[in-house]
């Protein structure tokens, strides 16, 4: 009973200390979880079995991450651990001393961790469940498309694997724990507030050698990755990451030494106020830390990757959306000599319905062409010459003609600009960009064109940027708009009515839809009926449609990219503000002394807010010149979903690294400064 | 010349149900250049006494005067500064800061002071000298013996010279010939150096080294003797002498 009592109340008493390691583990168990949970959800399964050679990368990448995220949490714990057994040392030291065992005290350290495991276990889990249903829905409403079906669940099999992880994890550090009692001597824990701290100076040579080897490989893999990447072999990319690493760790080994060194010689700097100090624990603090400050930097170089591209990849999906899909359903119908009707309307009629029913507002007009006038005549005097470029293009297909009044009609439905013309003028829209270079070598030269036997000249000398059918991407390869009284009457080829859903929400929406859909396979089948089955040619866009498309592997990947980002981003922030707590409980001491020789509150708290801020700086600082490259790298694998805007993403990646890190950061300190401040 | 003046002080520890003096009405004068030793037992108010000195503590009623400032009314940045400026420190457990150097516990009081950094060198070499740690300057505390730390203290205490040096239980975690040595420095330090030292001790032999030592028991002073131009010995046998007849309560004096 006694040795139930003992461990519970030591938890409620030295609630200070166990509530940082309590938290370390909470984050531990909650990012795992978090992370783990990625693989098992909908968004993944979508992506893994589109058998993508990207995906095949990223599942590599993905599955290489997991361990290398078990592998940190396993340290910190381990790390955590040991650093609450160190400060106890004299109250097992006052148990042995009223005679307990060491068998006994080991059991006690046995029922903490315990009582400690299940509890953070259980409080990590619903935290990290919180976490991952809160962050995905944070990044399902980044996106102009429907995001919704890709929200992560709570998934069974991360719960599993993080229980099983972690009851390894505690089951070791049992272990640990109940080595280091017998080890043990009631002397040293008698003493162990006493002695001073040995400090690890490196041998300065040593640390410019290490700095000098780390920066020429970072060097040599900055530029494979980042310049030479055409030469880029999986293998390659594998010895760069691998380099990467190493030389991070090296740098990070040397760093510390390497520059108390410089400022040491600066003696000026270095005597000034607390410099002497402030610099001191700063190179003390990162050469113990080595391992984690090089575990961080390299996940913030993840985090800055990761969000920054699937940033500008949300970005370019987003604006391409809310540009090229500005009304919410549109009606194509193929104009056939043989049916009754020319206008759509008029076959609605026919089969009892109204085509207007439903919309607020909408443009009903139609489409013409000069069976004379194909690309061939369109490209006039330049035809050979671009033939001989572009032998793919198929040089017979008919050009579209719309009306000035017509397609002015529907620019104020999609609410752009309208254009104007002379009575003898033409304009070419365009916007598939491959199809605007061409064209726009014709219009340079000759601009001069006959169609329906009328003679026009173009009002510009390359396409202007338009399209008349809502679609996803830029896909318009070229109509032509003319004056009204140009194009003749029988010449119609499309009947195309464009309009606004009478309805302002989602679902009011998705009900017209659903009643259009129904007017128009009934339209359709009734027609295909009357002609003995004959295909007919009714198509329908509307803009649900269209976003619901939209979500393709860029947008899954993007998903993935900014969630993992975030994940990481809020794990380095911990493990940094918990390591520098830790600090600040041991180092009180040594604030009570400066204050004892009378430093002044002023710049104790200025010390202490450099030594922070370096401490959350250096692995930033890296980890920016690690992404520098890394982005270059990563916009040419992404290049395929639109990297467009980038300076806007890397603006917005930056606002959040500021507001999350720089959080942490303000929060560290303050915590700091409270734990420090002198009764 | 008066540089101390402790005017009928008072400090009460506890509440109404359990009231503690630990100073019951103390008044004394130190002298500028003078080495003044506090002793008494365990519980005799004595490191209170110091605390209250070198404002670390607040009195409950009197006053204090170094160099007719009154201690006690000062508050907030002109405490510190005055702490900074007028006093020096020496503790039982040297506190040093572990991730430095002596050299550079040695400047630190110096830097905090904003003294130009040009002057630093010259003065922690000459302090060093006449403490006798010039070769472990570039240590850091784990690397040196007990009685080298406190050594390393007293430099840092004396460099910034100021008004008076307080010392609390200076040799208390030292062996006797390190205790020896310190003590002979702190004494060079107040006959060549002129610095004024108080120390509070229950070590007969360390309070042997001082010009005064004054005894304290249940917070009253209850003897004072001098030593006048005698030997060392001698004033050691005279403050024997007194603890014996003080009851033998500081019976674990040597």
């Amino acid at each position: 009973m006694m040795l139930f009592k003992i461990p519970v109340r030591n938890i409620k008493r030295s609630l200070r200390d166990y509530a940082i390691y309590f938290f370390t583990l909470i984050i531990g168990v909650s990012i795992f979880y978090v992370f783990n949970a990625i693989g098992g959800q909908a968004a993944m399964m979508r992506v893994s079995s589109s058998g993508n050679e990207i995906i095949e990368w990223l599942k590599t990448a993905l599955s290489g991450v997991s361990v290398f995220v078990a592998t940190i949490l396993a340290l910190l714990i381990v790390y955590a651990s040991r650093f609450l057994m160190k400060r106890r040392n004299r109250e097992f030291a006052l148990y042995m001393l009223l005679g307990m065992g060491k068998a006994n005290i080991s059991a006690i350290l046995l029922i903490e961790t315990v009582i400690i495991g299940i509890g953070s276990l259980v409080v990590g889990l619903f935290v990290g469940i919180g976490l991952s249903q809160l962050m995905s829905a944070l990044v399902a409403n980044l996106f102009e498309a429907d995001m919704t079906a890709y929200k992560l669940t709570v998934s069974g099999e991360a719960v599993g694997k993080t229980i099983l992880f972690f009851t390894v994890m505690y089951f070791i550090v049992m272990l640990c724990n109940s080595g280091a009692v017998t080890k043990m001597k009631l002397i040293d824990l008698i003493q162990s507030g006493k002695k001073s701290e040995k400090i690890r100076i490196r041998n300065p040579f040593v640390c410019v050698m290490l700095f000098l080897v780390a920066a020429l490989s970072l060097g040599y893999a900055y530029y494979q990755v980042g310049w030479n990447y055409e030469n880029l072999s999986s293998g390659k990319i594998f010895i760069c990451i691998l380099l990467g690493v190493v030389a991070t760790f090296l740098i990070f080994s040397s760093i510390a030494g390497l520059l108390l060194r410089i400022i040491m010689c600066m003696k000026k700097i270095y005597h000034r106020g607390l410099n002497a100090f402030t610099f001191r624990q700063i190179s003390s603090k990162v050469s113990t830390m080595v391992f984690s400050m090089s575990a961080i930097c390299l996940m913030l170089f993840v985090t800055i990757c990761s969000l920054t591209t699937a940033f500008s990849v949300r970005n370019s999906l987003n604006s391409n959306l809310k540009a090229l899909c500005p009304a919410d359903a549109q009606i194509e119908f193929e104009i056939n000599e043989a049916y009754d009707a020319r206008d759509i309307s008029d076959l609605y009629k026919k089969y009892g319905y109204e085509l207007t029913d439903g919309f607020k507002e909408y443009v009903h007009f139609k489409t013409y062409s000069d069976e004379s006038f194909t690309l061939n005549e369109s490209f006039g005097s330049q035809l050979d010459e671009l033939k001989k470029k572009y032998p793919f293009l198929n040089y017979e297909t008919s050009e579209t003609f719309v009306r000035l009044s017509d397609y002015n009609a529907l620019m104020k439905l999609y609410g752009k600009q309208p254009l104007n013309l002379q009575d003898d003028e033409y304009i070419v829209i365009c916007d598939y960009k491959s199809m605007k270079e061409i064209r726009d070598k014709a219009l340079e030269k000759g601009n001069e064109i006959t169609v329906f036997g009328k003679k026009l000249y173009s009002k510009y000398d390359e396409c202007k940027d338009g399209f008349i059918c809502i679609s996803a991407q830029h896909i318009n390869a070229g109509v032509y708009i003319v004056p009204d009284d140009v194009v003749t009457e029988n010449c119609e080829t499309m009947d195309l009515f464009t309009g606004n859903y009478d309805a302002s929400t989602k679902d009011e929406k998705q009900n017209v839809e659903h009643i259009q859909r129904e007017h128009i396979s009934s339209v359709t089948s009734s027609l295909s009926e009357e002609r003995n089955g004959e295909e007919v040619g009714i198509l329908f866009d509307s803009k649900l449609d269209i976003y619901e498309a939209a979500v393709g592997l860029g947008a899954i990947l993007a998903f993935l990219g900014l969630y993992i980002g975030i994940v990481f981003l809020v794990a380095c922030g911990a493990i940094l503000a918990l390591k520098e707590l830790s600090e600040s409980v041991d180092s009180i001491s040594k604030y009570d002394t400066l204050r004892k020789i009378g430093a002044e509150e002023k710049d104790i708290s200025s010390s202490l807010f450099r030594q922070i801020g370096i401490f959350f700086l250096l692995p930033f600082l890296l980890a920016v010149i690690h992404s520098i490259v890394g982005m270059k790298f990563a916009t040419k694998v992404m290049e395929i979903f639109g990297t467009e805007g980038m300076g806007q993403s890397i603006a917005i990646t930056s606002g959040i690294l500021l507001m999350i890190y720089g959080g942490y950061f303000m929060v560290t300190f303050i915590n700091s400064k409270w734990i420090i401040k002198g009764r | 010349m008066e540089l101390l003046k402790v005017e009928q002080i008072e400090k009460y520890y506890g509440n109404k149900s359990s009231l503690t003096k630990a100073i019951d009405d103390i008044s004394f004068k130190v002298e500028k250049g003078e080495f003044v030793a506090i002793m008494g037992a365990s519980g005799s108010g004595k490191t209170t006494l110091l605390n209250c000195i070198s404002t670390i503590d607040r009195v409950t009623a009197g006053h204090i005067y170094l160099e007719g400032q009154d201690v006690t009314e000062l508050k907030g940045k002109a405490l510190n500064r005055f702490r900074r400026e007028k006093l020096g420190f020496i503790f039982q457990d040297f506190n040093l800061l572990d991730t430095l150097t002596a050299y550079e516990n040695i400047s630190l009081a110096l830097s905090i002071q904003k003294k130009n950094t040009d002057d630093i060198d010259a003065a922690i070499r000459n302090v060093a000298e006449q403490l006798g740690i010039t070769e472990v300057l570039e240590k850091y505390p784990y690397q040196m013996s007990g009685g080298q730390k406190q050594r390393v203290a007293s430099a840092r205490a004396i460099i910034t010279n100021p008004s008076i040096v307080l010392a609390d239980e200076p040799t208390g975690a030292l062996d006797s010939k390190s205790s020896k040595m310190l003590m002979e420095r702190l004494t060079y330090l107040n006959k060549e150096q002129d610095a004024t030292i108080m120390m509070v001790t229950h070590d007969s032999f360390s309070a042997s080294y001082a010009g005064r030592v004054i005894f304290i028991k249940d917070g009253k002073i209850y003897h004072e003797i001098s030593r006048g131009d005698g030997k060392r010995k001698e004033f050691f046998d005279k403050i024997i002498d007194v603890i014996t007849l003080l009851g033998g309560d500081v019976n674990d004096a040597v």
